[in-house]
């Protein structure tokens, strides 16, 4: 229980772990959907480009908006830029720093998806077949245009009949892969160097509003956590007083009502605080009803100041 | 013990991610669900329409009634619909709000299977196969082949066993062509959730953000009073049982100690607990007497005053005291013949 206790305690002191395990969890379910995902070209002349530049670009806006709207920080920091001044000023460089703090890591499970589809190569095969040139691959060299097209498009299809034994198919797939996986690996190059020198010339600018930004930013996260907190605990002292206060003049009711005799006996008497006055069917049938007909009123002043 | 409380009192603080739970959970199932079924297109012109489009539709109908139904908060929305006035006012904000945030986590399990299904494909091209267009995939113009004629031939693109219309049009072109608007309907309808979802996320902060913080305490807060209420009868319960009962074994000692004409026994100081434990009944037929009692005439609901005898002591309700002679009786008969 301790461990767990723990365990939760660090996730709430540090919640950029938390949002960098919600990335990391993204970018593992943007590789499993896209090796689930049945990626069938649909060999046809106009088609094939829509549906290839559609796989590789949809879905990465998809995980995009995800990312954003898993993130706890993207609220905290809307309501920081929506909220009235009021006597707090607002920094608009811990709003900026939180900003693109967010953004860089919702980034992270599309930019994964782009250079996985690119290194597999299917997407760029399926859009691109049909705009080689066919002067270069001599089972296509010499037909007519419109046919060279419909044989084109339907290179991504080795199954199909007129494909399925044509050389040149596999030359052409083989070039636009080819293409494709230099493409990928490119970007993945750019982008870890791109990584590497903004995190190693970021301290010679600005280091110390990086740190304040950075610190008041955490701060935000933190307060609105321990304010939302606060509220369930303060809720639950409310509804506590809110139902005694109930019970008790259910007892004092009961007490007008009847006439008791002086009681005597101490063991009676932890019995008789349980039932509180309560000790017929009758009684708590009208106690129940009580409860439904009429909801006792959201004041529990007179009770804190007896 | 302890253990359970701790979590059951995270639970409680953090009911919005048991909530979540729940929904992750069920979008889980549909997509299990979906992977298990058996789908089966029947390959006839208009039931596959019929089947494609209900296999569709009606699952997700279904999954999100179910989200209601699984959700504890659905009771407690319309308790707080249908309550009367009473003392306390009803604030119609609290109501939206829970409904929303219902309404929201019932929503994903369907669209998940809606997703699903239509990126997988098979869905659409049983539906829609008849409509596929055979003037630019085939040769339309094949001859022997009537309007209805040829939409049976096309209704068994599916089942690729049975399909004869090869020279009309292929089998694979059909079934790539309905799989890629399948699975481009399906991207689109996932990308519109998602940035419906955005939006309705992000626009909130902008514009009600103190209505919000004001419905979500205060739909908390009926919860909360809610489970506390339930705890404190089912204490109340408890208490009332354990006295009825104690009062029913001692209203049995002391008929006993009538019935045999002698005193009810005291038991000493220090005769130790397991005796006193016995409430005064110490043998088999004085135990069998009770447990007949105990299913014969159970005691009223009512918990007399200890101190008071029996004749004197009501609180004042309604029960009759006419009722409680009527054990002893049937006791002291019992007794009699023995």
């Amino acid at each position: 229980m301790d461990r767990f206790r723990m365990i939760f305690q660090y996730f709430q002191s540090n919640s950029e772990s938390v949002m960098n395990g919600i990335c990391g969890l993204l970018a593992l379910a943007s590789v499993k959907i896209y090796s689930c995902f049945d990626f069938s070209c649909p060999c046809l002349p106009w088609y094939n480009m829509a549906y290839g530049l559609g796989i590789m670009f949809i879905p990465p806006v998809t995980f995009f908006f995800c990312g954003l709207i898993l993130n706890r920080q993207s609220l905290v920091m809307l309501e920081e830029w929506s909220r009235p001044q009021g006597s707090r000023k607002k920094d608009p460089a811990v709003i900026r720093y939180m900003c693109s703090s967010i953004t860089q890591r919702a980034m992270v499970a599309p930019i994964v998806w782009i250079i996985v589809t690119l290194l597999d190569g299917k997407c760029l095969i399926c859009a691109f077949s049909g705009s080689v040139d066919p002067e270069k691959f001599v089972g296509f060299a010499n037909a007519s245009s419109v046919q060279v097209q419909q044989l084109l498009a339907k290179v991504p299809c080795k199954d199909d009949e007129l494909m399925r034994n044509n050389t040149s198919r596999k030359a052409v797939s083989r070039y636009l892969r080819c293409w494709s996986q230099a493409l990928g690996w490119s970007i993945l190059l750019i982008l870890i160097v791109a990584a590497f020198l903004a995190r190693w010339l970021r301290p010679c600018f600005n280091q110390v509003t990086l740190l304040q930004a950075r610190h008041w930013s955490n701060y935000i996260d933190i307060e609105q956590k321990i304010f939302e907190e606060t509220c369930c605990e303060h809720s639950r002292q409310f509804a506590h007083k809110c139902i005694l206060h109930f019970f008790e003049s259910m007892r004092q009711e009961i007490k007008l009502h009847s006439f008791r005799l002086p009681r005597e006996g101490e063991g009676a008497e932890r019995e008789e605080d349980a039932l509180r006055g309560i000790t017929n069917q009758d009684q708590v049938n009208k106690l129940l009803k009580m409860w439904y007909y009429e909801k006792p009123p959201l004041n529990v002043s007179q009770v804190t100041h007896r | 013990m302890d253990k359970f409380r701790m979590i059951f009192q995270f639970l409680q603080s953090n009911q919005e991610s048991f909530m979540n739970g729940i929904c992750g959970i069920m979008a889980l199932a549909s997509a299990q669900m979906y992977s298990a079924f058996d789908f089966n297109c029947p390959c006839l012109p208009r039931y596959n329409l019929a089947y494609g489009l209900g296999i569709l539709l009606v699952p997700p109908f279904i999954l999100f009634l179910l989200g209601f139904v699984l959700n504890n908060n659905v009771s407690m929305l319309a308790e707080e619909w249908r309550r009367p006035r009473g003392r306390r006012g009803k604030d119609p904000a609290v109501l939206r709000y829970m409904f929303c945030s219902m309404a929201q986590r019932a929503m994903i399990a369907p669209v998940v299977w809606v997703s699903v299904t239509l990126l997988d494909g098979k869905c659409i091209t049983c539906a829609f196969c008849t409509s596929v267009p055979v003037e630019t995939l085939g040769n339309a113009s094949h001859p022997g082949f009537s309007q209805g004629e040829m939409k049976r031939v096309l209704a068994r693109i599916p089942c690729k066993e049975i399909y004869d219309g090869q020279e009309l049009i292929a089998n694979e072109v059909a079934v790539r062509y309905l799989r890629c608007i399948s699975q481009a309907l399906g991207w689109g309808f996932v990308l519109l959730m998602t940035t419906l979802a955005f939006l309705v996320r992000s626009l909130r902060p902008c514009f009600t953000q103190a209505v919000f913080l004001k419905s979500r305490y205060w739909s908390h807060y009926i919860d909360i009073e809610r489970k506390m209420f339930d705890e404190t009868c089912a204490e109340h319960a408890r208490s009332f049982a354990r006295v009825c009962i104690q009062q029913f074994f001692e209203g049995m000692s002391t008929d006993l100690a009538t019935a045999r004409c002698h005193p009810p026994r005291k038991t000493p100081a220090d005769a130790g607990e397991a005796i006193e434990k016995l409430l005064g009944i110490t043998d088999q037929s004085t135990m069998n007497s009770a447990l007949k009692s105990w299913h014969r005439c159970k005691p009223p609901l009512h918990l007399q005053q200890p101190a008071l005898p029996s004749s004197n002591g009501w609180a004042g309700e309604e029960h009759p005291p006419a009722h409680s002679p009527v054990p002893r009786r049937e006791v002291a008969a019992y007794y009699s013949r023995v």
